[in-house]
C-alpha cells in the first residue's frame, strides 16, 4: 500500500491532525493505532480544558483550542453531544508563594485575552460552596475553562476524518520505519507495509519509541498518572477544582460522577498503567482536606494512563530537522487533549508550509539542543 | 418487544437499540462500546451488562462466546466511600 501520510496513534492528537490535513485537501492519509480508538491517554484523561497557564505558548494554544471546542459539534457535524461545559477552573493557592505566582500568571493570561481573575477565599466559597477555604490562601478563576467528553471528542475527529476519506487501521502496531538517505521510505506494521515519505508521530506515551524507529532521540518519556471516578449524584460542583500545592484536580462531569486525579511524586518513567492502592489513600487524604463533602461518595473505578512528558512541560509540534517528512506532536505533558484542535491545525500548517496561525517556534525539537530553555511550565498536576 | 424498551445496562439506562445502533456504525469492540455508551461504567461496573453485551456481540459477529472479550476489569471491586478509605488508613498500617 502507498500513502501520502502515515499518522501513528489514533488518540486525540492523531485524529485531529488527520481531520485537519484532510480538511486542507490532502488525500491518502492513513492512521495506524496499536489498539482500539481512545485506548491510550485520550481515553484515560481527566478531560479538563483550561487556559490558565504560566507560559505564553500554553496559554495561546489553550485559548484557541477552547474557541474550537465551543463550535466543535457543528464544525465536525457530530450527531451526539460532546458535553462541553464551561463552568470554569477554580485553581486554589495553598501558600503565599503560590499566591504570588498566580498573580503573575493571571497578568500574563489577561494580557493574552484570557478572562481569568484572582479571587478571595470568600469568592471561591461562593463558586464552590463545599470548598474548605481554611486550607487555601486565595484562588484564581477562569469562567470559560471547562471540560468535555474525551471519548466523544476523539470519536468526533475520527468520524469527521473518516468522512473526508482518511483510512484507520486499529489493532495494528508500527514495528519499523525504513529511512534511506535521510528520507522516509516505508512504515512496516505487524500487518502490512505502507510506502510513504511522511510520518506523523502522535503516539502519546510511546512517542519516544516511535522516534527511535526513525533513528531520532526525542527527549520525551512516559509517566504514569492515576485517576478515579465516583458514583454519580445530582449536580453540586460546576468548575474543576485544582491545586498544584496539594496535587489535585477534581471535577463533577455532566453525567454526575466526580473524576479526580493527582500525580505521584518521584515516580520513575515507565509505560506502567497499573492502578495502585497508595493512590487511593493519597487521594482520599487530599479530598478530605480540600473538598470534604465529596468524601461521602463511593469510588466505583480507578485507572491510570501515561503523560508524555517533555523537559519543559510544553509540547513538541515540529518537523525533525534531521529527517524531513518526520513530524511530531508529542510531549504534551498531560495536556494533549485540551490542545488537540490547535495541534491538528498547526501541524497541518507546518506540513503544508503555510503561515502559522500561532508562532510556535518555541515548540520546536531544536529548543532542547540549546543550553537555555526559554520557559518552563510550572502549572502541571 | 421493541428494542428501545429492552434495557441492557441498568446503571446507565442503555437499550438494545442503542447497542445495535453502534454495531451498525462499525463499533464492535467492547472497549469502544463502553466508552461511547458508558456500559460497564456505572455502579455495577459491568457485572450486569457485561455478559448481555458479550452475547449480543457473539451473535452479531457470528463468533463463539469465548472469542468475545469482556471489558478490562478495574478496581475497586465494590464501591467504597472516599472517607472510609481515608479513615481506614488510621487503623491499618
Amino acid at each position: 500500500m502507498r500513502a501520502n501520510y502515515v499518522i501513528i496513534g489514533a488518540g486525540i492528537s492523531g485524529t485531529s491532525i488527520a481531520y485537519h490535513l484532510a480538511k486542507a485537501g490532502e488525500t491518502n492519509i492513513v492512521v495506524v493505532d496499536k489498539a482500539y480508538l481512545s485506548n491510550g491517554a485520550t481515553g484515560r484523561c481527566g478531560a479538563g480544558v483550561r487556559q490558565q497557564w504560566a507560559t505564553k505558548m500554553n496559554c495561546l494554544l489553550a485559548k484557541a483550542s477552547v474557541e474550537f471546542f465551543e463550535n466543535a459539534q457543528n464544525i465536525l457535524n457530530y450527531p451526539d453531544d460532546l458535553e462541553f461545559q464551561q463552568e470554569g477552573y477554580l485553581i486554589v493557592a495553598v501558600n503565599d508563594e503560590e499566591d504570588q505566582h498566580f498573580s503573575k500568571s493571571v497578568d500574563l493570561q489577561n494580557a493574552l485575552g484570557i478572562p481569568s481573575r484572582k479571587i478571595t477565599k470568600a469568592e471561591a466559597k461562593q463558586i464552590v460552596p463545599h470548598l474548605n477555604t481554611d486550607a487555601i490562601v486565595s484562588a484564581t478563576f477562569c469562567p470559560s475553562d471547562g471540560h468535555l467528553n474525551p471519548f466523544k471528542m476523539n470519536d468526533a475527529f475520527y468520524r469527521a476524518a473518516k468522512a473526508l476519506g482518511v483510512q484507520f487501521y486499529f489493532f495494528e502496531e508500527v514495528k519499523e520505519i525504513v529511512v534511506i538517505n535521510q528520507r522516509i521510505e516505508k512504515v512496516i506494521t505487524n500487518k502490512q507495509t505502507i510506502e510513504t515519505h511522511n510520518v506523523i508521530n502522535a503516539a502519546g506515551g510511546f512517542a519516544h519509541e516511535v522516534g527511535q524507529l526513525a533513528g531520532l532521540d526525542i527527549p520525551v518519556y512516559a509517566e504514569k498518572h492515576e485517576i478515579l471516578a465516583t458514583e454519580p449524584i445530582e449536580k453540586i460542583q460546576g468548575p474543576m477544582v485544582m491545586s498544584f500545592g496539594k496535587n489535585l484536580y477534581c471535577q463533577q462531569v455532566p453525567h454526575g460522577n466526580f473524576i479526580m486525579g493527582r500525580s505521584t511524586p518521584g515516580i520513575k518513567p515507565s509505560h506502567s498503567i497499573a492502578s495502585s492502592w497508595s493512590f487511593l489513600e493519597e487521594m482520599s487524604k487530599t479530598i478530605m482536606e480540600i473538598l470534604p463533602l465529596v468524601g461521602n461518595l463511593r469510588v466505583v473505578r480507578q485507572w491510570a494512563g501515561s503523560y508524555n512528558m517533555s523537559p519543559d512541560r510544553q509540547p513538541i509540534i515540529d518537523e525533525a530537522k534531521e529527517l524531513p517528512g518526520f513530524y511530531m506532536a508529542c510531549g504534551f505533558s498531560g495536556h494533549g487533549f485540551m490542545f488537540s484542535p490547535m495541534t491538528g491545525q498547526l501541524l497541518t500548517e507546518i506540513i503544508l508550509k503555510k503561515p502559522l496561525s500561532i508562532d510556535i517556534s518555541e515548540l520546536s525539537l531544536e529548543r532542547f539542543k540549546n543550553a537555555t530553555v526559554v520557559a518552563y511550565e510550572k502549572l502541571v498536576v | 418487544m421493541n428494542k428501545k424498551d429492552i434495557i441492557i445496562c441498568r446503571c446507565e439506562d442503555i437499550t438494545l437499540a442503542d447497542l445495535e445502533h453502534l454495531l451498525a456504525l462499525g463499533y464492535t469492540n467492547i472497549e469502544e462500546i463502553k466508552r461511547l455508551l458508558r456500559v460497564g461504567m456505572g455502579p455495577c461496573q459491568g457485572n450486569t451488562c457485561g455478559q448481555i453485551i458479550q452475547r449480543e456481540l457473539s451473535k452479531y459477529l457470528k463468533k463463539p462466546l469465548e472469542e468475545i472479550p469482556t471489558t478490562k476489569v478495574r478496581p475497586l471491586s465494590i464501591g467504597v466511600k472516599i472517607k472510609d478509605i481515608f479513615e481506614g488508613q488510621e487503623h491499618e498500617s
